[in-house]
């Protein structure tokens, strides 16, 4: 990042409190149109927002980044309890700040991202859901029960206990399929949700495989989005 | 509020005896407040309590499994009681949190006994270290996927939907939020609307050994940021498949009166799940709180099936 940048470049950090735990959105760029509706990034399991945008993302208004609860910048909570729903309930506290977005998810994100578009449709003006850490989840149903501790890490950030329970999150693809009803009922859009991740857990392939549902690159997808 | 509440004497109910001991674990950085009835030298039974109860909720139900020869250790689980309010809740952290308590107990097996969502607790337990467990007892915490049979699919996915709009509500109005004040007398009342069978005297009872008195008024010990429900990908099926591989001795009791706190199970919808030689007894006239309604009985059933 160099000076002549500073124009499009805004690096605030705000500050979202979603219950015990202050989430970091960071406000990365306001882009070429800073009236445009924003991007919102959310990372993948384990990952936290990008310093910057990465240059694979082209976006023409602002970008924001929301750290998860217990990664990046946002609260490390004490003893574990992680379930994707408390995420959900992250991005809703940040979209509370920032109106009506257009989500990017990596991973994780982008489960999470089908979830907040079912709840908010109104607000989530489009889901790009593509590869990252945490896209498979623990499955479609529960493994064999075991009381599971985190790898002791030098680093507590991202939380170990994160890492461990939301990478056992357990994703039903007619659970996933419930939530792009949701969406598609809901949403004004022609096609609110757009799956551009080229592995394809089983949730992700009912998801896929859903009328209504696009497909594309995360660039076209994108394009598509910033033209509404 | 009445400023008499304070110094008002209630009755204390017959044979109720509070925790001869209090200890602390530490479960991954969460003080758990762990509380035992009996002989600190006899046999433990593991005993988890039930969603929004606390351990003094079994202070006339623990003290006779005690005063039976054993040594009975129950918990606060978090955001419960005496314990500490978590970042989080879920239910892998209370499946955690219960290891943490079992871990400070002799090493050999012992029996567990939960209810409501104790009972869910220790039977999923009884999976994960199933060397350390010898019988099991679940009080009226089975559930299964035939509460709800004349709801349409459409319905049901209209409640999901709805469960997550309110989910999302709540969440929304978390940030220091504090329970509710009142007097004693209030708190039961508010209690019992979810727990309609019990007795206002066990009731005002419970407000003392499980409210805190404030400035404002009492308050539950109840971290007021927990809320029953909630939405996920959980199915019922998938405790109920816990069951039939069971390799202890287990006895289960229900409630047949259906309640507001119950889970809507009937003896038919378990019977097909229950591991060879299980016990199940169905109890007429009693609600979801067997242990509270029918101590005596309850106690009774589970010593005679230990012995």
């Amino acid at each position: 990042m160099t000076v002549s940048d500073s124009a499009t470049r805004a690096s605030d950090t705000i500050w979202v409190r979603h219950n015990r735990i202050d989430l970091a959105v960071h406000h990365l760029t306001n882009g070429s149109d800073p009236t445009h509706r924003p991007l919102l990034l959310l990372h993948g399991l384990g990952e936290r927002t990008p310093d910057v945008v990465p240059p694979t993302v082209r976006w023409p208004g602002p970008v924001y980044g929301l750290d998860f609860t217990g990664h990046g910048r946002s609260t490390i909570p004490v003893g574990g309890g992680y379930t994707s729903e408390i995420l959900v309930g992250d991005v809703d506290a940040a979209l509370e700040q920032l109106g009506a977005v257009t989500v990017l998810g990596r991973g994780l994100g982008a489960y999470i991202g089908l979830l907040i578009a079912a709840a908010r449709p109104k607000q989530v003006l489009g889901v790009v859901m593509s590869d990252g850490p945490g896209l498979v989840g623990g499955g479609i149903h529960p493994g064999s029960p075991s009381v599971a501790f985190p790898a002791p890490w030098s680093s507590s950030v991202p939380d170990p206990f994160a890492l461990l329970e939301l990478s056992r999150d357990v994703r039903p693809p007619d659970y996933a399929q419930t939530y792009v009803r949701f969406v598609l009922e809901s949403s004004s859009l022609d096609r609110a949700l757009m799956v551009c991740a080229v592995a394809r857990p089983e949730w992700l392939a009912a998801v896929a495989a859903e009328p209504g549902v696009g497909h594309g690159t995360v660039d076209e997808a994108l394009q598509f989005y910033a033209q509404l | 509020m009445p400023s008499d509440s304070a110094s008002k004497t209630f009755v204390q109910p017959e044979g109720v005896r509070r925790p001869d001991r209090r200890r602390k674990v530490d479960a991954a950085g969460v003080m758990l407040s762990v509380a035992e009835w009996g002989d600190e030298q006899a046999p433990a039974i593991l005993l988890a309590h039930g969603g929004f109860d606390f351990a003094e909720t079994l202070n006339r139900f623990a003290p006779m499994l005690a005063d039976g020869g054993y040594r009975v250790v129950s918990w606060d689980q978090r955001g419960h009681g005496e314990s500490a309010w978590a970042h989080l809740y879920s239910w892998e952290a209370d499946i955690r949190d219960a290891a943490a308590v079992l871990a400070t107990l002799p090493d050999e097996p012992l029996p567990f006994i939960g209810h409501s969502k104790g009972g869910s607790m220790v039977m999923h337990l009884a999976n994960v270290a199933p060397h350390r467990v010898s019988a099991l007892v679940n009080l009226d915490g089975l559930p299964s996927g035939n509460n709800m049979p004349d709801v349409s699919e459409l319905e049901r996915t209209r409640m999901q939907r709805d469960e997550m709009d309110r989910w999302l509500a709540h969440r929304r109005t978390l940030s220091d939020k504090q329970r509710k004040p009142g007097t004693v007398e209030e708190l039961a009342e508010r209690r019992g609307r979810m727990n309609p069978r019990m007795s206002t005297e066990w009731l005002q009872y419970l407000v003392q050994v499980g409210a805190r008195q404030d400035a404002d008024g009492w308050r539950w010990k109840l971290d007021p940021t927990m809320r029953m429900g909630g939405f996920g990908p959980w199915r019922p099926e998938w405790s109920m498949l816990r069951l039939p591989g069971l390799g202890v001795p287990m006895l289960g009791v229900m409630g047949l009166e259906i309640e507001v706190m119950g889970w809507g199970s009937r003896p038919a919808d378990v019977e097909p799940y229950l591991p060879p030689g299980a016990q199940f007894e169905g109890l007429e006239g009693v609600g979801h709180f067997v242990h509270i309604e029918q101590p005596r009985l309850v106690a009774d059933l589970i010593l005679e099936f230990l012995s």
